[in-house]
């Protein structure tokens, strides 16, 4: 029993990554008052151009002897959040400064995210030729994965603590800062005005449109992370098209579950990661079974919903101004 | 000393599409003053504020601060310039405590620190008199506390030019005597202060000179020691208009609503009405006055089935059919076919009454979809509903299909009591059906409403300026924290005795002791 807790515990938390990622990325910008549905797509072109970067990068070095670790995890990281920067920029030009719907450019941009990924995974695969419809970067992924030192000396301690590539590291890290900077700093009590009224914040003189283009940007770059870290990290490096699967949705998913507090969002990416994968673990399933196991993040989410909305405490209910643009004219 | 203006105007002009909602306006103000800016509704007040404090760009003129010329791009140029807004909807974050929103948009140079900047509030609080509790969420404030951290905020950001757009539309009597205790306080302080409002009673009060606009040009400023109500009027409305308000005798008055024993609770479980009863008469105007927010919007939300009493009956009295019938056990479509028609005019005119993305022809089909015989609409009749009422309560819009959004909040008001009327009922409700209206908008409804008098219609006006309702009424009803404290005759009360009767204490009234009980929890 202890053994398979230790061995589920790990997966439960690689799994959880990927939604931390984008539930706090999708947290920043729905501080700022914009619901982007397009995190899932945001998510896949943050994996694939991490993907992109890594492999070019893999193809200039040859072997494995000549990578340099470092560069290798420099041009990773930077092609992803180039990547996820741009599906930022186009989905803020689209709803700041066009105002346009956000829904509606939120699902186009997933829509396009996940076509984009497809369309530069297809071609990378048959780039090399493979017989297989995936690509393998073992060498940057093992780069990423390798664990905290004496991760598998201190038993079972370091199999649930330490056994994760830096990035899961970065996730936490990543969320508990955003927290303190919605709740302590000066620019969260900015970021949280403009998201809850923004007529008063841009009566208090403060420049609304750069805090909505700074945080959805922001939140963009780290949706993007968790994309890549799903490739790199979950998948040992193997890209193969829609395998990402529904992870985006179940990070927007998790914001609502997190009550748009990056710090609960920690917990919660675990316990939804555990719910993903927890039918791997009861013995006796049944391929349909599975499935109803699969749904329980979705249940849990809608409970939350349901739990929040009896309380009716002002302080977790979403952004007021969320889903909605800002005109300073309009009257 | 050369009295140099600590702000001026010259020669501002900003049109919005092709309305021209200020037309070549000059003003100044000084320091040690306060100036009451006076126009009806429309007559771009407003938005001549919102150019000074940075909302609005204007298209020409120039503005002054201190003799130099300067530009207003933004609120924070605003403040740069020492400029201060209270806007007349409160530019406050709701989920914030009022620490917090005072807080909001500071950039001071120093570390971020919500206490430190607290114990700054409270102290500016204490020193011009403001009674508030600075950890207190907005949500959970009263309307004049969010005002007094409005003001705070301003004061925070260390304006010395403050302007207040209609600080006292949603006051009671009493803290918009405190309200301008402070405001003299602030003036006597060497502050410059423009105030905004519709009534001229406050003006020659508070203000010592006073700016009028009308239709958005500049009349004059004149001395408020040198004019009175006659003079301001005739310049705001550009021609003299009687205060006198009609008044017939109801002619054989019967019973029409009978309310008895009324008790209601809000959603969060606090009584709001206890124990109500009274009548209603056809051919009458029963006046309901109160201070804001002491049960009347339930008691007529009550009675058009909008909300459901825990006891008490409400009897109407079938003109047609002579039977009486219990309203609480009919839903609101019943009631309003009864003829029984609420034209509600809550804060937020268009929340419960109009569709603001519908033009005026569409509203009007709100009421009458239901009529028509096929799946189709038939648009002829409401268009010439629509158009008639433009054409009688002279509703200021390019035309019938214009969406109520962008009519400006008289019209609006106009549009909404209008198709009320328009369907000839036979209990009518308005509340609060001229706040926010200018003098002639006033006089188009106080008209219509003695024409459905006349016409044998039970009307139920709650109203807030008591010289109206004292004019206008028959009889007055008197509601103090959710109890009846006084039903008086309209013709030979007085001011002095409705006013009492606003401020009874309640809590001891022997009548319905075993609510009070109920009462007593927080």
């Amino acid at each position: 029993m202890f053994s398979t807790l230790i061995a589920f515990l790990p997966r439960a938390v690689a799994q959880g990554i990927p939604l931390l990622y984008g539930s706090t990325g999708e947290i920043l910008t729905e501080k700022s008052g914009h619901l982007n549905l397009g995190i899932p797509g945001i998510m896949y072109v943050g994996g694939i151009s991490g993907v992109i970067g890594a492999f070019l990068y893999e193809r200039a070095a040859g072997t494995a002897e000549v990578i340099v670790p470092a560069l290798a995890i420099l041009i990773t990281l930077l092609s992803s959040l180039l990547g996820s920067l741009l599906m930022g920029l186009i989905y803020c030009f689209l709803t700041v400064t066009l105002r346009a719907n956000q829904n509606v450019s939120g699902l186009a941009l997933t829509t396009f995210g996940i076509g984009f990924g497809n369309f530069f995974g297809g071609s990378l695969i048959k780039i090399t030729n493979s017989d297989v419809p995936s690509i393998t970067l073992t060498n940057t992924s093992n780069i990423f994965r390798t664990p905290l030192p004496f991760a598998s000396k201190l038993g079972w301690f370091g199999e649930v603590f330490l056994s994760y590539g830096f990035l899961a590291y970065l996730a936490i890290a990543i969320a508990i800062v955003a927290a303190i900077v919605l709740k302590k700093t000066r620019v969260g009590l900015h970021l949280r005005a403009v998201g809850e009224n923004p007529a008063t914040a841009d009566a208090a003189g403060i420049n609304v449109n750069r805090y909505k283009y700074v945080s959805t940007c922001l939140g963009s770059m780290i949706a993007g992370l968790g994309g890549l870290y799903y490739v790199i990290d979950y998948a040992n490096g193997v890209w193969s098209n829609n395998a990402f699967g529904d992870r985006g949705w179940l990070a927007i998913a998790l914001v609502i579950f997190a009550v748009w507090k990056p710090g609960f969002a920690v917990l919660g990416s675990i316990l939804f990661g555990g719910l993903y994968i927890v039918h791997n673990y009861i013995p006796g399933l049944t391929f349909a079974t599975q499935e109803l196991f699969k749904m329980s993040p979705y249940v849990v989410t809608i409970l939350v919903l349901i739990i929040i909305s009896m309380r009716r405490r002002r302080e977790n209910q979403p952004p007021a101004h969320l889903g909605l643009s800002y005109f300073r004219e309009e009257r | 000393m050369t009295a140099q203006p600590a702000i001026e105007l010259r020669g501002i002009t900003k049109t919005f599409g092709h309305v021209v909602a200020n037309d070549n306006v000059n003003l100044e103000v000084n320091r040690g003053e306060i100036l009451s800016i006076l126009g009806e509704n429309g007559s771009g007040k407003t938005t001549l504020m919102n150019m000074i404090s940075g909302i609005y760009f204007p298209d020409h003129g120039s503005i002054f601060i201190d003799g130099q010329e300067v530009v207003i791009r933004s609120p924070k140029d605003a403040y740069r310039y020492r400029i201060g807004m209270v806007h007349q909807h409160f530019k406050l974050v709701d989920v914030f405590s009022a620490a917090e929103n005072i807080a909001l948009g500071l950039e001071d140079g120093e570390k971020f620190n919500l206490k430190k900047c607290a114990q700054r509030a409270q102290a500016i609080s204490e020193q011009y008199g403001f009674e508030i509790d600075l950890g207190k969420k907005i949500y959970e404030m009263s309307v004049s506390e969010k005002q007094t951290v409005e003001i705070i905020k301003v004061l925070y950001r260390g304006a010395d030019i403050l302007i207040l757009d209609e600080p006292t539309a949603v006051l009671t009597p009493q803290e918009t005597q405190k309200l301008f205790a402070v405001l003299r306080r602030m003036r006597d302080d060497g502050k410059a202060i423009i105030i905004i409002t519709h009534k001229l009673h406050e003006v020659l009060s508070l203000s010592d000179r006073v700016s009028v606009l009308c239709k958005g040009k500049y009349v004059g400023t004149v001395k408020t020691s040198e004019t009175n109500e006659n003079q301001l009027t005739e310049m705001m409305v550009g021609k003299k208009v009687t205060l006198n308000i009609g008044r017939s005798e109801p002619k054989d008055p019967q019973d029409r609503l009978v309310i008895k024993g009324l008790n209601c609770f809000n959603r969060a479980g606090v009584q709001i009405l206890h124990d109500v009863s009274f009548s209603a008469r056809s051919g009458e105007i029963l006046g309901i006055a109160g201070i804001a927010g002491s049960g009347q919007r339930e008691l007529l939300e009550a009675i058009a089935g909008l909300q459901h009493p825990a006891s008490g009956e409400i009897l109407y009295h079938n003109p047609k059919t002579g039977a009486i019938d219990n309203l609480r056990n009919k839903t609101p479509l019943q009631i309003r076919e009864l003829g029984v028609r609420l034209s509600f005019v809550p804060e937020d005119r268009l929340g419960m009454g109009l569709v603001g993305n519908m033009d005026i022809v569409d509203n009007m089909m709100l009421r009458s979809y239901r009529k028509g015989k096929t799946a189709f609409l038939s648009r002829k009749q409401p268009k010439d509903l629509a158009e008639s009422i433009i054409r009688q309560l002279e509703v200021v819009t390019p035309n019938a299909s214009t969406p109520v959004r962008q009519l400006s909040g008289g019209n609006v008001q106009k549009v909404l009591v209008g198709r009320e009327i328009s369907s000839s009922p036979t209990v009518l409700m308005a509340a609060y059906p001229v706040r926010g209206l200018d003098i002639n908008s006033s006089y188009i409804i106080y008209n219509l409403l003695n024409q459905q008098k006349e016409r044998g219609v039970a009307v139920i006006f709650v109203g807030e300026d008591l010289d109206v309702l004292l004019e206008l009424c028959d009889r007055i009803l008197v509601i103090g924290s959710g109890y009846i404290t006084g039903i008086v005759d309209a013709r030979t009360t007085t001011k002095e005795e409705i006013g009492l009767l606003m401020t009874k204490a309640v809590s001891h009234e022997t009548k319905g002791s075993e609510k009070g009980e109920t009462d007593e929890k927080q």
